[in-house]
């Protein structure tokens, strides 16, 4: 079964791309459009990687990634946060709320599919 | 698996977040120590940002950065917000709209203007030399370039193959992040031909141990051709946190570096990659799977209330799905079509007799019937949607015209089919410029008068029946009757001194031409006149009410219809033809007794409950050319208080009617406003009742005036 891969942004378009690049790289995605509803979902489902945007309104990616951490099912799940140049202090803070990896934006979809791939081992 | 085209998801995007943002902003006018529109618009415009370099907008990501930038500082509290602030952000929001329309275009002249006017507004605010945002603009495509520079670096040493000796540990918390040891040992084996030693010996004893944790070191000796810089990408996502021993063994063999210290104890080493230290993390990731459910109860106690919330609110994301327009006119098409089907099929039905024919006829009638029904409300949204522009009209016209303006709406919730609210839109601007411009006073003027300084614009809508009802009205100094009068009669609308009702009087305004002189400034005058606002609002069988009162204020009110595609109508016979008449304006149906059509030969009027009501003979109207039924029926139809009877010569009943445009070539006929296809296949036009009651209105004076 290919992997499952949620992807919370609150941008429509930027859900489109990642969803497109990632489906076309053989993976089953699930949308979320912020860090409640990314978190909602991941406690009603099981998934393998997680990608985020940072800033989001209702909850941001920070605190989700913080969440989640708590959530037994996500114990170990990755979670790659996109970022742009101008978070680096977030790029920290991430990290430090138990995010594996980022990407920095804008990017291109086969940059995202090398991380994804990267990150998952598969 | 087909999908969208990413850009096009990005312009709808991009226009709800300039007008988050755009309404984000208005608040903050109001009230600048609103912290959250200071979120909210710092992650609209960061979303704009970040969205926009990703499709190819550069120049409007470099633009909306120092925006971004301008917004960061107010919401880390560096600089406050201002009304300066706020302001040179709105314009710039008209900006960014451009960018997105034209990307390509030549913008940097406007970019400059509006990027100093944000400057000088952060300086002003009181930023330690306002440096942040020029500090910015020096690098506007930064965030565009990093990501080449960064594997543009690494293309210096490539000869040869070197082998080095990599020796690390990763944090112990890097399997609960998710970080994958084994994945990193895959890649690292992936670059070349690689040896690895897993380094048991910090593993603590059982007790002590805790699953979820990482206690495993690594060596490896790779041999590879890559760059040393390929070592380093294998570990950065960890990089920061962990510990990362390199060194370059010589080819050979005489190294300078020593084998490592601490002399790895029970080695599990291997000439193929990664496989034998498998067994260990595995057991260790068995371990963390054992601990799993230990961990478990800590951690719903804490995020149980923000489950809760979860829950509710993505109920609501749930609940919407975005689809374009164009999709719902296609469908909304075919349900016509369908609804067309569907009467000759109750015809045929109705003529064959067949039991079972008639049952299936009557399933689909019934289906189609709520078909219709569905599609219409999908089709509604509300007025916000129109409402919400105007709060940024409205802010402008004040800071144009100098007047202080408020603008009060009402009933947003009220929903409208949605090609009547695009089709209201440029009349409704309109109308409030007008009010904002003509309407109101100065303060100055407002305050001698003895009202309040602030001027107030009242937008409401509202359900009546099948209609919505807007109504633009404004606390300002009224229509001036005398200089309507003066314009009308200088430019020969009307005789002089002739006698107009008040209404009528009101009306002129929406004749074409009729523009007072001292009236036209930079606001008003743009060559949209009220004459097109009246048209639109006829386009969409609508009416307009006008009410004024010398320096209290004027009103008007629009009436439209709820939707364009379906109405109800009262099918009538003309001759041989069938027309519709829209049921919203039908008053009442009468016949037309012999007498009295004997006695309103040449007068056309007749008497309905002590008035008189003139009336159309649609057969004389159309030239039928037939002898009239014996029995000829009078539909009553009315626009406001404007009444006006309907000569036809048999009424057939209620239809359902879809409307389908008529041709560009039938562009001048203003008898009509559409037409439709029948049951059985026979096309029937629909009457415009807007232009038959003022014909029989002119019908009316005219025969006052001879008579």
């Amino acid at each position: 079964m290919s992997a499952r891969i949620l992807t919370v942004d609150d941008s429509a378009s930027i859900r489109l791309t990642t969803r497109v690049a990632l489906s076309n790289a053989g993976y089953a995605i699930t949308e979320a459009v912020d860090g409640l509803d990314g978190l909602s979902k991941l406690k009603g489902g099981q998934y393998d990687l997680v990608v985020t945007d940072l800033n989001m309104p209702n909850m941001d990616g920070l605190t989700m990634i913080r969440e989640l951490r708590k959530i037994p099912s996500c114990m170990g799940v990755p979670v790659i946060f996109l970022t742009t140049e101008s978070d680096n202090e977030l790029k920290q803070q991430a990290k430090s709320a138990g995010a594996t990896g980022w990407l920095t934006k804008p990017f291109d979809p086969e940059s995202l599919v090398k991380i994804v791939k990267k990150v998952l081992g598969r | 698996m087909s999908f969208p085209d990413p850009i096009a998801v990005f312009r709808t995007e991009a226009a709800e977040l300039l007008e988050q943002v755009e309404s984000g902003l208005l608040d903050l006018n109001h009230d600048l120590s609103d912290k959250e529109q200071v979120d909210a618009v710092f992650r609209g415009l960061h979303t704009l940002k970040g969205s926009g370099a990703m499709f190819g907008f550069e120049a409007l990501a470099a633009f909306t950065h120092h925006c971004e930038t301008a917004f960061d500082q107010v919401r880390k509290g560096i600089v406050p917000a201002t009304h300066d602030l706020v302001t040179a952000v709105l314009g710039a929001t008209d900006h960014m709209r451009a960018l997105i329309e034209v990307p390509g275009g030549d913008h940097d002249a406007a970019s400059e203007t509006l990027l100093t006017r944000l400057r000088a507004a952060v300086a002003a605010a009181g930023h330690p030399a306002g440096a942040a945002p020029q500090a910015a603009a020096a690098t506007p495509a930064a965030p565009v370039e990093t990501a080449s520079s960064a594997a543009a670096g690494q293309s210096g040493q490539k000869s040869g193959i070197v082998t080095y000796k990599i020796r690390f540990s990763l944090p112990q918390n890097a399997m609960a992040n998710g970080t994958n040891p084994i994945g990193l040992l895959d890649e690292l084996a992936e670059l070349g031909t690689a040896t690895i030693r897993a380094d048991l010996s910090r593993i603590p004893a059982i007790d002590d141990l805790i699953a979820t944790d990482l206690y495993v070191c690594w060596e490896v000796e790779l041999s590879t051709d890559k760059p040393r810089d390929a070592i380093d990408d294998v570990f950065i996502f960890v990089m920061d946190e962990m510990q990362l021993e390199v060194t370059v063994v010589e080819p050979q063999g005489t190294t300078a570096e020593p084998p490592a210290p601490q002399a790895t104890p029970a080695p599990v080493a291997a000439a193929a990659p990664a496989a034998p230290v498998a067994p260990s993390t595995q057991s260790t990731s068995a371990a963390a799977v054992a601990a799993a459910p230990a961990a478990a109860p800590a951690a719903p106690a804490a995020s149980g209330r923000g489950a809760a919330q979860a829950d509710a609110k993505q109920q609501k994301a749930a609940e919407n799905v975005r689809v374009p327009a164009e999709r719902l006119d296609e469908l909304m098409d075919r349900v016509g079509e369908l609804v067309i089907a569907q009467s000759r099929l109750s015809q045929l039905a109705g003529v064959s007799g067949d039991l079972m024919l008639r049952a299936v006829s009557e399933d689909v009638e019934r289906l189609s019937g709520e078909l219709r029904d569905t599609m219409m409300v999908l089709r509604m949204v509300p007025v916000a949607q129109l409402f919400g522009r105007f709060r940024r009209l409205v802010h402008d016209l004040a800071i144009e015209t100098g007047k202080a303006i408020e603008l009060v709406t009402e009933g947003e919730t009220t929903e409208v089919d949605k090609s009547v609210i695009e089709r209201l839109a440029d009349p409704l601007v309109h109308l409030v410029r007008n009010s904002c411009d003509h309407g109101l006073e100065s303060a100055d003027e407002r305050r001698a008068a003895g009202k309040s300084p602030t001027g107030r614009i009242f937008l409401s809508a509202r359900q009546q029946a099948g209609e919505v009802i807007i109504t633009i009205k404004d606390d300002g100094r009224g229509i001036n009757r005398e200089r309507v009068r003066a314009k009308a009669e200088s430019s020969g609308l009307i005789a002089a001194n002739a006698s107009l009702s008040d209404q009528d009087l009101l009306q002129l305004i929406f004749q074409p031409g009729f523009s007072t002189a001292q009236q036209v400034t930079n606001l008003s005058g743009r060559g949209v006149g009220m004459d097109v606002v009246k048209r639109t609002i006829d386009a969409l069988r609508g009416t307009i009410n006008v009410v004024s009162r010398p320096g209290e204020g004027s009103e008007i009110s629009l009436a439209i219809p709820l939707t364009l595609a379906i109405i109800d109508g009262l099918l009538v016979r003309v001759g041989s033809g069938r027309y519709v008449i829209p049921l919203s304006a039908v008053e009442e149906c009468l016949e037309l007794s012999v007498e009295e059509d004997m006695r309103s030969r040449g007068r056309s009027f007749i008497s309905l409950r002590d008035s008189l009501v003139p009336f159309i003979r649609l057969r004389d109207l159309f030239r039928t050319g037939t002898k009239p039924d014996p029995f000829q029926k009078v539909v009553v139809i009315s626009t406001g208080a404007e009444r006006v009877g309907l000569v036809v010569d048999q009424i057939i009943g209620d239809h359902q009617t879809v409307i389908k445009a008529m041709s560009k070539l039938h562009h001048d006929v203003v008898t009509f406003s559409g037409a439709t296809i029948l049951g059985d296949g026979g096309v029937a036009l629909i009457l415009d009742v807007a232009h038959l009651v003022a014909a029989g209105q002119q019908q009316e004076a005219h025969l006052r005036a001879a008579g």
